[in-house]
């Protein structure tokens, strides 16, 4: 029995102009699918990273598994009780008005048992008499740390981050990841980790989903994922990772550029930036099989 | 506020008015009377003590009617910037179509409904809350359409999702962490409404439809003194325009003073 499982997940937004310009400029409504029958598992204790570059819809499932949009078609099951989010901007996430007790102590309103809030505080590297100040007068790991500590004083079996880092310096990424680490460690946290951030996954997760326009394209242990990648939008990223052993060498960037989710390439979306496309790429969807979506995978054809 | 009590004399009992002291100008002019520092109107009322009761007066209907304007129009800027859709789009129509109308005319209408729903008789006791509730009626579109706007900003930030992932209903969050996000701006446009609204009434009560002569307000103490500007008795407007505008600065500077209290940030 998995923690959560979403199920061929889909997500629509409607981007269409006013009702009054499109009658007036006979556009057609336009719809963008953000995220793609996308489905994956997340067992107890262990920690699912969702990797892509902007606008691949990693954001979308993490506000889908929350609660905060209601997915178009497919289902999301979850077996614990609660989950809690934490979100990227440590500046917006917080409410400038609410003194730190009463920011950590909102989701206890929820729970039978009320907790002090300075254990919470002390939890993530605070200290108690920080209860009584406002969001401003903290820096941005320090809101970060805030955030994680009301999203433990929920009592949470999930704990969805959204790029939990990726507005703080790199400095201080590294203590909120070691922070996370060390709470899952002590707590047996299940994290499902936004990030665009290769490097950052690859501290922390256990298993590795990579998302391209919407879809899953790839779903490996990390170890795998990072040692023998197989979709070549894996290898792409990847092969764009700056790295202290290759130093001195030039790296491959990653080329081109991600194609307008209004109108999607047809076949596999990945196939205008891909060295490996053929004819059949252009024309049929890849299916998710043994974790990848390929044709050429499927077909053997890649150098490995 | 504390008027009856330390004014020099109660300017509407008729007993204690003697119409020999009328037009007596202030204590420090020739003819003065050290009993009316500040002069006497043409009933023989101590000035000083007039304007004590009418900006008693004045102030109450302002305040009252800004407090019901601001809690009619936030709580409904409110509900239009959250939920959207449909109920925002019907509410700022209805706003959009009473902006066309002036405050006044509104005003005006609100009071003459009610005075002919509830009879001559019965509107004596009511006036003030009928002026409340018509001049408060005007001027809710400007909160609605402020806080509509500062809260469609709000909703979409990460503190209110968070709420929402804890599980908080849409009354909670609206209440408890979009309202304090919204209300600077709102308390800044009602002090300057309390000004307006001041006006609003002393307008009214010069086109008749205000505060019955029995308890006049700074508004019509003013109206009444301007009859007797141009035959020199100027101390019987001057005096009350002159506490208007010392209100309307005290009540500007309460409210500067009040949105930096309330600002964590500037403390």
């Amino acid at each position: 029995m998995h923690l959560l499982s979403v199920d061929s997940v889909s997500r629509d937004f409607d981007v269409s102009s006013p009702w009054l310009n499109r009658v007036l400029e006979r556009e057609p409504r336009r719809i963008l699918r953000a995220v793609d029958h996308v489905s994956f598992e997340i067992s107890k204790g262990e920690t699912l990273a969702l990797v892509g570059e902007s606008g691949c819809g990693k954001s979308t499932v993490a506000r889908l598994i929350a609660g905060l949009y209601a997915p178009t078609e497919g289902h999301i099951a979850f077996s614990g009780r609660r989950l809690q989010m934490i979100f990227q901007d440590p500046y917006a996430s917080l409410n400038p008005r609410w003194r730190v007790r009463k920011i950590i102590a909102e989701p206890m309103l929820f729970l039978e048992e009320q907790k002090p809030v300075e254990q919470f505080l002390l939890q993530v590297g605070l200290s108690a008499d920080d209860a009584e100040r406002y969001p401003h007068e903290f820096s941005g790991g320090q809101r970060q740390r805030i955030s994680i500590a009301r999203a433990l004083a929920g009592e949470p079996d999930l704990l969805i981050c959204d790029e939990p880092t990726s507005a703080l310096d790199v400095s201080v990424q590294a203590q909120i990841l070691n922070l996370m680490a060390d709470l899952q460690d002590r707590l047996g946290l299940t994290y499902l980790f936004i990030s665009h951030n290769l490097a950052v996954v690859s501290l922390i997760a256990d298993r590795v989903g990579v998302m391209y326009l919407g879809r899953i394209v790839e779903l490996a242990p990390a170890s795998r994922l990072f040692s023998s990648p197989r979709h070549p939008y894996t290898r792409m990223l990847l092969d764009a990772v700056p790295d202290l052993a290759m130093s001195g060498k030039s790296r491959t960037p990653v080329a081109g550029e991600v194609p307008n989710p209004l109108a999607p390439p047809s076949g596999c979306s990945f196939h205008p930036r891909c060295r490996y496309a053929t004819a059949r790429c252009q024309v049929e969807v890849p299916r998710f099989s043994d974790g990848v979506a390929c044709h050429a995978v499927e077909e053997g054809r890649l150098p490995t | 506020m504390f008027s009856p009590w330390i004014s020099p004399q109660n300017p509407f009992d008729a007993a204690a008015l003697d119409l020999n002291a009328a037009f007596k100008p202030p204590a420090w002019l020739d003819g003065g009377d050290r009993a009316f520092l500040l002069g006497s109107d043409n009933q023989g009322r101590d000035i000083l003590s007039t304007i004590m009761h009418g900006a008693r007066i004045s102030l109450g209907i302002g305040l009252a009617s800004v407090a019901f304007a601001m809690v009619l129009g936030v709580t409904l800027g409110l509900l239009a910037g959250y939920v959207g859709g449909r109920l925002d789009a019907f509410i700022m129509r209805v706003a959009d179509v009473q902006l066309s109308f002036p405050a006044i005319l509104i005003a005006l209408l609100i009071d003459g409904v009610a005075r002919v729903a509830l009879g001559g008789e019965r509107h004596e006791e009511i006036v003030i809350p009928v002026l409340v509730l018509s001049i408060g009626f005007a001027g809710w579109v400007q909160y609605a359409r402020t806080v509509r706007g500062s809260t469609m900003v709000e909703r979409e930030k990460e503190y209110v999702q968070a709420a929402r992932v804890i599980g908080r209903r849409p009354l909670a969050i609206m209440a408890a962490h979009v309202l304090p996000n919204v209300i600077g701006p709102v308390l800044v446009i009602a002090t300057i409404h309390i000004a307006t609204a001041i006006i609003t009434e002393a307008t009214l009560s010069f086109l008749g439809v205000g505060v019955p002569a029995t308890q006049p307000s700074l508004g019509t103490l003013i109206r009444v003194g301007n009859e007797f500007l141009y035959s020199g008795e100027w101390w019987i407007t001057v005096f009350p325009g002159v506490a208007l505008v010392v209100l309307v600065i005290s009540v500007n500077l309460l409210g500067d003073w009040l949105r930096d209290a309330l600002n964590p940030k500037l403390r």
